[in-house]
């Protein structure tokens, strides 16, 4: 089984601060992992790989720094890595970033199973995994909460929806965007890290996956983010309170009249 | 503090630790002190991590970790139980012997199953009357039919009754003194092997300490470790790698006291104001922070004599005084942590006055911080 991982390097908050000035993400002094469902997609991929062999690659696309995560992907098992950088992928938004990638796995050629986490902390969007599929024109199941079933030919995953899931069977190749209660991501071992520290990881740039320049990065990009703002702080409501409804009505009225709505 | 010229490995290996630690062992500390148990279930997923096979080398299934990581592995592990970190380090220490001076096959017989984690190891010396005098052990190894035959007593054994292997020091040749000290290993189901009272101790509790009672245990010829008449040689130098693991271990758990105790001073307000704003508490803050960096830098530097083959009369040395500065530090840290509590401090919910309580048993261990000031003598006066 050929599995192909995709991962982000994010920084470590869930709270991620903006510069109000530059409406652009504060990264300094905040310590950068890989983001937490992509782990999930890790795993998912390493329990298939222990079940039904094969190999395991993980791929990034990001600055130099995002090395360090594709290496601790290769410490918790991963067999390969690769890391797509270039100055022309640089402020991609999540269509010219789902096609580089989808370029780069093309590039792999040899892929069954395309996992990627379900979203990503720090853009939050979940669109790069479908976005994925649908360059590669693959099927695709997204918010998958467990696999049930792999064969040579198809997967059997539950999906969660709203107060539930669904049972899907997916033909091979797809792509499958995991949820973190798909599973509990192992710890990278001390071997696999000396091991990870070792290895030569490629970096591709856009002419080694044939990407032609307009459709990465900012040029590739259809999104304009006019904005980004953290919203203010909203005050805390005002409770009216009156002996009976009666009375609260009568001080509901004069508050909608102070405020002249009505 | 931050420290220089760390590698990218070196770096990530710690922030392995460190997550391990948050996630697996610190929310847990607290229940397994109280229950006074070994969590062996943990001491296995540290294994799969690879920690306990961090002292040998990978073709004995081990994943070897220069001095210095280690120490910052130790420091790491003891921010969230010095118990666990105190078990392994035990463990390690007997790898490491094992790898450094048996013979292959001893070698090939163990250490694979030492470093997964399948066999537990433990480290006996301490006898009733052979204290920090450990030469005046009087369990005796007695040769016989090819084999040797083991009787004497050992006591305040870590892992005793729950490791699989032990590193039993006994006399074959009294009249050579420590001389005439030899160390065997001793597999947990060895008839003559039996365990006696489990200690109930003041702090450590997630380390099991206790006995062992050797009645003609009959061992064979090739469970001699190394050379006969060597074990207290290598015992010493099992010591000295244990003494930079406990220094290690007393920074972490000093640290772990002071992260406490300043987030608490952050937070608790007296007087209207936190009781960090008072001058009283900051001092003491200050103190704290500089004297666990003071031992950091002794247990760091006592680590990177060792990655860089210094002598070992150097080793002895480095390694006594930062075990002995490191625990004392952390006796002096871990005390004034519950003081910044106050009250609070005294009550088992929050951790500092567990703190406490392992860090008094860190000036004893693994000779006594009296024994440390002596080595330190020994060479200045030489």
């Amino acid at each position: 089984m050929e599995i192909i991982v995709c991962i982000k390097q994010v920084p470590d908050t869930t709270e991620v601060k903006i510069d109000p000035v530059k409406g652009t993400l504060i990264r300094e002094g905040v310590p950068s992992i890989v983001n937490p469902f992509d782990k999930n997609a890790v795993e998912a991929a390493l329990q298939i790989k222990a079940a039904k062999g094969g190999k395991v690659t993980v791929i990034s696309m990001g600055p130099p720094q995002a090395m360090d995560a594709l290496r601790e992907c290769v410490a918790m098992g991963a067999d390969e890595a690769v890391l797509l950088s270039d100055r022309a992928f640089a402020g991609a938004d999540t269509w010219a970033t789902s096609y580089t990638l989808a370029k780069a796995i093309e590039k792999i050629g040899k892929y069954d199973i395309i996992f990627c986490g379900k979203q990503a902390i720090d853009g939050d969007t979940a669109q790069v995994g479908p976005g994925i599929a649908e360059h590669l024109g693959l099927p695709q199941v997204t918010y998958v909460q467990k696999i049930r079933e792999v064969t040579d030919t198809g997967m059997i995953v539950e999906r969660a929806i709203e107060g539930g899931y669904e049972v899907i069977s997916v033909p091979l190749p797809a792509m499958i965007a995991v949820e973190k209660s798909i599973n509990e991501p192992r710890f990278p071992t001390m071997m696999g890290t000396m091991k990870a520290h070792k290895k030569q990881i490629p970096i591709w740039g856009a002419a080694d996956i044939n990407a032609s320049e307009d459709l990465v990065g900012m040029n590739g990009s259809p999104t304009q983010v006019k904005r980004v703002f953290a919203p203010e702080r909203r005050g805390g409501g005002e409770i009216l309170q009156a002996e009976d409804e009666a009375g609260v009505c009568v001080l509901l009225v004069e508050k909608l009249r102070e405020a002249k709505i009505v | 503090m931050r420290l220089l010229n760390l590698s990218d490995e070196q770096k990530q290996i710690v922030k392995i630790v460190k997550e391990f630690t948050d996630k697996e062992i610190k929310p847990y500390a607290a229940e397994w002190d109280e229950e006074e148990r070994f969590p062996r279930p943990v001491f296995n997923k540290m294994s799969e991590l690879g920690l306990s096979g961090l002292s040998c080398q990978e073709e004995y299934g081990g994943s070897y970790l220069d001095f210095l990581t280690k120490a910052m592995v130790f420091e790491e592990l003891s921010k969230g139980c010095v118990a666990m970190a105190a078990t392994l380090s035990v463990h390690t220490m007997v790898a490491y012997i094992i790898e450094k001076y048996a013979n292959e096959e001893m070698k090939k017989k163990y250490l694979p199953r030492i470093n997964s984690g399948e066999m537990l190891c433990s480290f006996a010396l301490t006898e009733a009357n052979a204290g920090s005098d450990a030469a005046a052990l009087e369990t005796r190894a007695e040769s016989r039919n090819g084999g040797f035959v083991l009787n004497g007593n050992k006591i305040f054994i870590t892992s005793a009754g729950e490791a699989e292997l032990y590193f039993v020091m006994a006399k074959t040749d009294k009249s050579k003194g420590a001389r005439g000290i030899t160390s065997f290993l001793v597999e947990k189901g060895n008839p003559g092997l039996g365990f006696g009272k489990k200690e109930k101790k003041m702090g450590f509790n997630a380390s099991i300490t206790g006995e062992l009672v050797l009645t003609d245990c009959v061992v064979p010829k090739d469970a001699v470790v190394g050379s006969v008449g060597e074990g207290f040689r290598y015992a010493l130098e099992t010591l000295d790698l244990g003494r930079v693991n406990i220094a290690a271990m007393a920074v972490g758990l000093a640290q772990a006291a002071l992260d406490y105790a300043l987030e608490y001073a952050k937070n608790r307000v007296q007087f209207g104001k936190p009781i960090a704003s008072f001058q009283g508490v900051q001092f003491m803050l200050a103190d704290m922070a500089t004297e666990i960096e003071a031992g950091r830098g002794l247990t760091y530097n006592a680590a990177r004599l060792m990655d860089n083959g210094a002598k070992a009369q150097e080793v002895t040395l480095a390694a006594a005084m930062a075990k002995r500065f490191t625990t004392d530090t952390a006796m002096k840290v871990t005390t004034d942590a519950v003081q910044i509590l106050g009250g609070y401090g005294c009550m088992r919910e929050y951790p500092v006055e567990r703190y406490m309580r392992s860090a008094k048993i860190l000036q004893i261990v693994e000779g006594t911080n009296q024994i440390q000031r002596i080595i330190v003598a020994r060479q200045l006066l030489a």
